[in-house]
């Protein structure tokens, strides 16, 4: 019955200008020009890894030396903690960040007030949108030697602390001030996913004597967990991009041992030592590993959340 | 039994009562947070130097003063530095925009109505998954397409962002079928359709998408600094970069003589500041969209 109602809609839709499908390989046209030259050449430039690659001798003219680079970057004595130092920030950022951004959906969820409820989920969302360039800036002064945290510390009769000249510290302040810029961004998705919950499981929980602890635990959590579960699936795929803005402005050569990343390091000897051909060693070992995280993640996130990314 | 149910509920009503205080005590105490910072650093920008250099700052301007604003304007350098930074943002939110929407829209069509819409898939899929690396891109920009001290070099790289174009896609989809068969049985063909049915009905996406793009632009610094090697070009946020590398780090005779005219704290809040002011008067009109657009572009599958 339905179906014959359909049909002749369907046919009409057969006939019209719709089925015409040139129009739109036409609009992909200019997309797929600019991915091809900025993503997809870039690549071919990848050969400079299996070369001593000299400037002035192109891509054609510099000699071939295999896996020389390779072999020549795992025996660099710094490699190890700088990938060390990668995951361990990375892996940290991950769990603090997600971990802290589900406590305050979770609190802010319990906000009566309608505008505080949206004021203060605007206010912490804001660090997400300024620059590591800005926040740099003020991190830099906030907790120098002469910032407001030391003076706070000293005035509650503690010692200055150093936090730019001290390992341990420095990484704690990356992981920190990583929290407080990014918190806002999980904290909205989560709390979308939380006005997503139907009312009728906390009234039922209600009458069945549950308290609000209960409900949370019980009914909250649970609700959001395919959410939880994929943000950090997601993450999952980023996990060899420690912050590379975060850390080139903040840090400095006192602590380089907590916090050189595979990103920084690869700027620093591409573009300060110009060395291209083992940067661009280094960065296709990233990149072929980070593609394997992003696979992972992406099938992992499609098998545990059902998502699909196009 | 009734009894002892009452007796639960008020006594739950009371500690959830002495939750909800310390709760919304909280949340303001982390609000502060947020913002004390950008309050600070307002409060040095404006200080004397004394008071600044002294220590004696915290949340309110000591000795008000705008000298290092009208010193950190008066510098040819910084009014250049915005002039390339706005004409980074209107071009590059135009490009953008531009193919984001001509990409958003055959995209958003089912696999059957767009035959060839997987191989784009994985077109695009790849260069999430795989890209050639620093080094062979700036080759590619600086040695190759000779863009460097070129706006751009700073535009062009990023003319699809996949992010976006997720967003926009993802929001096409929930434009109800029935407008579009309407304007189709009209006999409204795929341009008729993008222009007349797909774009009005999306103006909320749009929006949000350019605010993006313009804090996208107005805060990209990295790429500034690479391409661009005469400082004349840089925007601003390289230039707020370099600049305060440079004061921070005195390597230079001109730097030591910039440093005797001036307090290093606060210049540096005063650059930062200029750079910030554009964002901070944004941001009303961005939260308001800001949150469908997050969730569309991440987590929606």
């Amino acid at each position: 019955m339905i179906r014959s109602a359909a049909a002749p809609r369907r046919s009409l839709l057969a006939r019209s200008k719709i089925r015409e499908t040139w129009p739109m390989h036409l609009m992909m046209l200019g997309p797929v020009i600019m991915i091809f030259i900025f993503a997809y050449v870039p690549m071919v430039g990848i050969v400079i890894a299996f070369q001593d690659y000299i400037p002035t001798k192109g891509f054609f003219g510099s000699e071939w030396i295999n896996f020389e680079n390779f072999e020549y970057m795992f025996m660099l004595p710094d490699i190890w903690q700088i990938i060390g130092n990668t995951l361990i920030i990375s892996v940290l950022k991950i769990v603090t960040t997600i971990g802290a951004s589900i406590i305050f959906a979770l609190l802010i969820s319990e906000v009566k007030s309608k505008t505080l409820n949206k004021v203060s989920q605007s206010v912490i969302l804001f660090p997400w949108f300024i620059s590591w360039v800005i926040l740099g800036n003020i991190f830099k002064d906030a907790f120098g030697l002469n910032g407001m945290v030391n003076q706070l510390i000293k005035s509650l009769g503690g010692n200055e602390v150093f936090f730019f000249g001290e390992n341990g510290l420095f990484r704690g302040l990356l992981i920190g001030t990583n929290i407080w810029k990014d918190l806002g961004y999980n904290m909205v998705i989560l709390l979308t996913a939380i006005s997503g919950i139907d009312p009728t499981l906390y009234e039922a929980a209600t009458i069945d004597g549950a308290n609000k602890f209960q409900q949370k635990l019980k009914i909250t959590l649970p609700s959001i967990m395919p959410m939880i579960v994929l943000l950090f699936t997601l993450a999952l795929g980023g996990i060899l991009n420690a912050g590379f803005e975060q850390v080139l402005v903040l840090y400095n050569n006192a602590v380089l041992d907590s916090s050189e990343i595979l990103d920084t390091y690869i700027f620093k000897i591409s573009y300060y030592e110009s060395q291209h051909s083992l940067g661009t060693a280094v960065g296709l070992f990233k990149s072929v590993v980070g593609t394997i995280c992003l696979c992972t993640s992406y099938f992992l996130a499609n098998k545990l959340a059902g998502y699909r990314i196009f | 039994m009734k009894k002892n149910v009452n007796r639960n509920h008020i006594k739950e009503s009371l500690a959830y009562r002495i939750f909800t205080v310390f709760n919304t005590g909280f949340i303001l105490l982390y609000m502060i947070i947020c913002l004390v910072p950008f309050i600070h650093m307002f409060a040095l920008s404006t200080s004397s130097v004394a008071a600044a250099n002294g220590n004696r700052v915290s949340l309110w301007p000591v000795e008000f003063t705008l000298s290092a604003y009208t010193e950190a304007l008066s510098d040819n350098q910084i009014l250049s530095s915005l002039k390339m930074s706005a004409l980074r943002v209107v071009l590059g939110v135009a490009i953008q925009m531009l193919f984001t929407i001509l990409a958003a829209y055959p995209m958003s069509r089912e696999n059957k109505a767009f035959p060839g819409r997987k191989a784009y898939v994985v077109y695009i899929v790849f260069t999430m998954l795989f890209s050639g690396g620093f080094v062979p891109s700036y080759l590619l920009i600086v040695s190759q397409l000779k863009l460097a001290n070129t706006v751009w070099a700073l535009v062009l790289p990023n003319a699809v962002p996949v992010f976006n174009l997720i967003i926009l896609m993802n929001f096409f989809r929930q434009i109800p079928k029935e407008i579009e068969e309407a304007a189709i049985v009209d006999g409204a063909g795929h341009m008729t359709l993008l222009t007349r049915i797909y774009l009005p009905l999306s103006m909320n996406a749009l929006l949000t998408l350019v605010l993006f793009a313009c804090v996208g632009h107005w805060n990209a610094w990295f790429d500034g600094m690479i391409y661009m090697r005469d400082p004349i070009y840089y925007p601003i946020s390289t230039f707020l970069r370099v600049t305060s590398d440079r004061i921070q780090n005195v390597s230079t005779m001109e730097d030591a003589r910039l440093l005797m005219r001036i307090s290093p704290r606060t210049m540096i809040m005063a650059y930062t500041i200029i750079c910030t002011l554009p964002i901070v008067c944004v941001y009303p009109f961005l939260q308001r969209y800001v949150k469908s657009g997050l969730v569309l572009g991440s987590v929606k599958g």
